[in-house]
């Protein structure tokens, strides 16, 4: 089984998030970058777990520039065969989807898995884009999933609720919560992912379709008003009154 | 030129459609609805008073499958023309969305919380912590709408409803078994929240969580230590790895307020936090503070609510 899986980097998630060059750039002095959380916890642990009941091999892919390498070395680390990075700055969702696409069409992947979303842009966008680009059946937020033979099983987030799916492969997925366990490298895999391969390949000619015009930041909060433990109608009546809330 | 919104009808007309549609109308063209679920022809007829001049129906399509859905969709948008198509930011439109960009080449705003200002449209980025303006430099856009984040407005008259063929062929994808607990309120559509955390000590005192949602007809939500270690169901779960929720109203009891909590609940209109440490670092997220014992707050709470409840 040849399983392509998704890793774009993300700041920490304690990061301060600040903006410069007149609120058009993110602010990456003292941000420490971490392969994004949905990707790693959930798709590559989960893919490496079937790699090691079914064998097969699992490949990452990064849109992104020798500046991502550091992040593409931790999934690598963690136990990924290879890796491939395009060598592009990923501009947006489109651009980066379409990349990949282009790159996991000719490789024969039966199963391309991403991050429900990534914490810097939440935009869950790429994983559909792929799904899209390579007119295959795309489920979306599987918080389990297992593999028999050809077949795969999912369960996913619904409105309130959870399905059971099943599909046949190849197939895109994006992984949300639940589906594996966060693994810490250790040092046998740091080592070995300092020569494991990391292809790196030129971009498509793909033009984005959206552009960050300019960032702000939420206004401050103003101060929290105290309410008496003992004077529980008194707060009844702001969140009537005031803050028109009930 | 024509906006075309999504809307998903298989349970009847949720909140956020509405705001959708009304959405859709402020944006200033002609709004066409099309959806694919078995809302019986009344009720797709409402969505006119919130601006639609028409809705169109595809009842062959039972499932959430997005290939489908981005078919039926594409096949709309062709049909009238539009060159905007709005959804409401849910389950089902994450996968679709994003789906349809491909398909039309059509730039995509996913989160929008507010109408275009200029060309540029505002979005919840970094979990929350910042918004971004994103402008679509393609023809074709679309644009994803995050729950509560505009308000519904009727004020126009019914609309036609026409039966719509959208050509959305089979699925590949076979539906085994949907799990939904009955007579809950989904936590992404709920405008009131009560969560409480690893303060409230055990699931066996949930009760009092409960019985505050119920005073209130809120949905219950929880931290994610709570759902990590089984008192309550993953799918309460709000924060950076959870469920992101913007109710009007989220109530938090015995949570600390950690960065990756705050990161599913800071869309919320107004908070309020119940916890014995008055360092909590919640306080400072909050709007209304209570410095006390949830044990002793939430009883006193619900009845306070249901006080004011029997005097309104």
């Amino acid at each position: 089984m040849k399983i392509l899986v998704c890793i774009s980097k993300s700041p920490d998630t304690t990061s301060k998030i600040a903006f410069t060059d007149g609120d058009t750039k993110f602010d990456e002095n003292g941000v420490q970058y971490i392969v994004n959380p949905y990707d790693e916890w959930y798709a590559l642990v989960r893919a490496l777990e079937l790699k090691e009941a079914n064998g097969g091999t699992v490949t990452t892919i990064t849109v992104g520039t020798a500046a991502d390498d550091s992040v593409i070395r931790k999934a690598l680390a963690i136990g990924a065969d290879d890796a491939v990075r395009i060598d592009a700055e990923p501009t947006d969702a489109y651009f980066t989807a379409m990349q990949i696409a282009e790159h996991a069409k000719a490789g024969g992947y039966d199963l391309v898995l991403a991050g429900k979303e990534t914490i810097n842009y939440n935009g869950s966008q790429v994983g559909g884009m792929i799904a899209e680009a390579m007119d295959l059946p795309f489920i979306s937020l599987a918080s389990k999933m297992d593999v028999n033979g050809s077949t795969v099983t999912l369960e996913t987030e619904i409105l309130g609720g959870i399905q059971i799916l099943e599909a046949d492969m190849p197939l895109v997925i994006s992984c949300a919560k639940g589906m594996a366990e966060q693994r810490i490298p250790n040092m046998r895999g740091i080592m070995a992912a300092r020569t494991k391969p990391l292809n790196v390949i030129a971009p498509a000619a793909i033009e984005a379709l959206t552009s960050y015009e300019s960032y702000t930041l939420p206004e401050a909060k103003s101060a929290c008003k105290m309410i008496d433990p003992e004077n529980m109608d008194e707060l009844v009546a702001l969140l009537h009154n005031e803050a028109k809330v009930i | 030129m024509a906006t075309l919104v999504y809307i998903n009808s298989r349970n009847g007309l949720a909140k956020n459609s509405l705001e959708a549609v009304t959405y859709a109308k402020k944006l200033g063209s002609d709004v066409m609805v099309v959806t694919a679920g078995n809302a019986d022809e009344a009720t797709l007829a409402t969505l006119g008073e919130y601006g639609a001049s028409k809705v169109m129906a595809d009842r062959s399509v039972e499932t959430d499958d997005s290939q489908q859905l981005t078919r039926l969709i594409a096949t709309a948008a062709e049909a009238v023309g539009a060159d905007t198509i709005v959804f409401s930011h849910d389950f089902v439109a994450k996968s679709v969305a994003s789906r349809l960009s491909v398909r039309l080449k059509a730039g995509l705003i996913s989160g929008a919380t507010d109408l275009p200002s200029g060309d540029s449209v505002k979005v919840n980025v970094f979990s929350g912590k910042a918004f971004g303006n994103v402008k679509i430099s393609s023809g074709k856009k679309i644009i994803s709408l995050l729950p509560n984040s505009i308000q519904p407005e009727a004020g126009g008259a019914a609309c036609s409803v026409e039966d719509f063929n959208g050509n959305a062929g089979d699925s590949r994808i076979k539906l085994l078994e949907t799990k939904k607990p009955e007579g809950e309120i989904p936590l992404p559509e709920a405008e009131l929240v009560v969560s409480a955390g690893r303060g409230l000590k055990g699931p066996e005192n949930w009760g009092m969580v409960e019985d505050l949602a119920t005073s209130l007809g809120a949905a219950t939500a929880c931290s994610r230590p709570v759902a990590d270690i089984g008192w309550r169901p993953h799918h309460e779960h709000v924060g950076q790895t959870g469920v992101a929720i913007r109710p009007n109203l989220y109530i938090a009891a015995g949570i600390s307020g950690a960065i990756q909590h705050l990161a599913g609940v800071n869309g919320s209109k107004v908070i309020v936090v119940i916890n014995t440490d008055p360092e909590a670092p919640f306080f400072k997220a909050a709007d209304y503070g209570i410095v006390g014992d949830a044990f002793e707050v939430l009883p006193r709470l619900t009845q306070a609510v249901k006080n004011f409840k029997a005097s309104n």
